[in-house]
């Protein structure tokens, strides 16, 4: 099983994309695995889009390798594309076709045999929610069930890989919850490479982010490593100085907040809280607050990618 | 292979969903029919004044010879929307995403057209059809026409396809291909002229000298191979011009 796991679907090596004198990605190497859920983030114009085009054929990099399955885009275009399924950020659906021509057509494009069309276009219906539509033109469509259109269309012919960019984009709230349950049930079948700049959907269904910033990775590592980086938050009636407090078993740092509170960096793996309340009690500091706060994804993300917001104000 | 088919199905059906193509349609049929009424007309009334000329010179000939002009006029309007329309709105994804090959998707969609072009055969064949019951009408001289037109339809189809590609505003490709296909209509123009060097090439290279020898009835393969070469040609700018989009 643990095997299985490991299997690498996707492997990119040093892709370069450059728009003339512009480099819109630059050195970017990405790995997916079966089973994953693959955040990709990033501020408006860091690459991401560029990204998911390069690794669905759709640009050709200007550096760099990609190998899907361990067949190479380049070299074998249409084996590579085989194993693929793709969601750009606009559905690309024709809106005078109904639902089920509309998703024949790409079961056929596919390569799924005529005999098992039926069966292909009824699961893929089934998991987008899309079985009372079928006959309906996609033209006629909210602009939700496009997009659902448009996932099933990416997921017919059952690829070992799922790429949405973007899947949420104009949707109503609703819409984004049940496209995002969508995505999470996926992600059980299919590994899913999702891309977004909303911070929560990345949180709710990736198992692995990687936020681009400028063309370059800045981050890449597993959800729960973002939330295994915990500070400590403590208030103090009788404030000491800082530095008694960084002398405490398990404690890094201590930076003042004002007002008798401190943010309190804990060393790798420890947890400090207990031995801050002994020592408060010793010393009578007077503690009245003490709690641990977890690094969000957010904090990482405005982190690693404020540089841009501000140069982009 | 069934990419092709399957591609091309779906275009040929999503041609004939638009209302363009029925209005294009039912244009045509109008202006060749009104024609083809004033030209028996005229016929009959000049009935005996000139024996050598035949009902089938009248269809095949001028109707058909006439009818060259229409076609260059309707079919920029079909393959406009063939790649620009697909770029604009983002459709084209869909099709570079999947497992076909370019060459694939451009031979395609232009057999996708070329189903059309037979729906405009069929309808412009309906006329000598029409006749008969009442008369002797020379086939042989009518299907060269007919086979004069579908061959210049497909070299129009070959060439709007390509400007198709060359841009994402539908309206943009149908005036870009108008004007191409027109300039190279008109090269026979040069040909006539004897200051310009080597003006017989003109006359060889220009669209409209090919079909004169069909619509006299005369299949050269010569001419056959002009258009198809035309087509080729055409068919591979616009795959060279998909590859360079993805680079």
């Amino acid at each position: 099983m643990d095997t299985e796991h490991n299997e690498v679907l996707i492997e990119a090596r040093g892709l370069t994309r450059r728009y003339g004198p512009t480099v819109a990605v630059s050195n970017l190497d990405l790995t997916l695995r079966k089973g994953e859920v693959l955040g990709l983030l990033g501020p408006n114009g860091a690459g991401k889009s560029t990204t998911m085009k390069m690794l669905t054929g759709n640009l050709a990099p200007s550096e760099g390798d990609i190998r899907i399955k361990g067949v190479s885009l380049r070299e074998q275009p249409k084996l590579a594309k085989r194993h693929l399924g793709y969601l750009p950020e606009q559905p690309p659906v024709y809106p005078e076709l109904t639902v089920d021509e509309y998703l024949g057509y790409c079961a056929g494009l596919h390569g799924i045999a005529n005999k098992e069309l039926a069966a292909a276009l009824a699961s893929a219906k089934r998991d987008c929610g899309l079985s009372d539509v079928g006959h309906r033109l996609v033209g006629n469509l909210s602009k939700g069930y496009q997009q659902r259109v448009g996932i099933a269309q990416a997921i017919i012919h059952r690829p070992p890989v799922v790429i949405l960019d973007e899947p949420t984009v104009g949707l109503d709230p609703i819409q984004i919850r049940e496209i995002r349950t969508l995505i999470a049930d996926l992600g059980k079948s299919h590994s899913v490479i999702l891309s977004s700049h909303i911070l929560p959907e990345i949180q709710a269904v990736c198992g692995r982010v990687m936020i681009i910033a400028r063309g370059l990775v800045v981050y890449n590592e597993p959800m729960a490593a973002t939330q295994g980086e915990a500070s400590v938050v403590a208030g103090f009636k009788r404030a000491p100085e800082a530095v008694y407090l960084a002398d405490i078993e398990g404690v890094d740092g201590a930076s003042p907040l004002g007002n008798g509170r401190f943010l309190i960096s804990p060393r790798k793996g420890a947890d400090p809280r207990e031995a801050i309340a002994r020592a408060a009690a010793q010393f009578d500091w007077g503690l009245v607050e003490l709690h641990a706060q977890q690094r969000t994804l957010e904090e990482v993300f405005v982190e690693l990618t404020s540089g841009d917001l501000r140069a982009a104000a | 292979m069934t990419a092709i088919f399957n591609i091309a199905r779906t275009e040929w059906r999503r041609i004939f969903l638009s209302p363009l193509a029925w209005a294009v349609l039912a244009v045509v049929q109008f202006i060749v029919g009104f024609v083809f009424i004033n030209l028996l007309l005229q016929y009959a009334g000049a009935a005996g004044e000139n024996s050598d000329l035949g009902v089938s010179d009248v269809v095949a000939g001028s109707l058909y010879g006439f009818s060259t002009v229409l076609l260059l006029l309707i079919m920029p309007l079909m393959t406009m929307r063939l790649f620009a329309e697909e770029r604009k709105t983002g459709s084209i994804t869909l099709l570079f995403s999947a497992p076909v090959s370019l060459t694939e998707i451009v031979l395609g969609k232009f057999v996708g057209v070329l189903g059309f072009v037979a729906v405009v055969i069929l309808l412009l064949a309906l006329m000598p059809l029409s006749l008969a019951w009442s008369t002797h009408l020379d086939w042989g001289r009518v299907a060269a026409g007919l086979l004069g037109l579908f061959l210049l339809m497909t070299a129009f189809a070959a060439a709007g396809l390509f400007v198709s590609s060359l841009t994402r505003e539908p309206t943009i490709a149908a005036v870009a291909s108008f004007g191409l296909l027109l300039v190279i209509w008109l090269a026979n123009i040069l040909a006539y002229n004897d200051s310009v060097p080597f003006h017989q090439v003109f006359s060889y290279l220009s669209l409209i000298d090919h079909f004169e020898s069909l619509r006299r009835g005369v299949f050269a393969s010569a001419d056959v191979v002009y258009y198809l070469l035309f087509s080729a040609l055409f068919l591979w700018l616009t795959v060279l011009r998909l590859d360079i989009e993805r680079n």
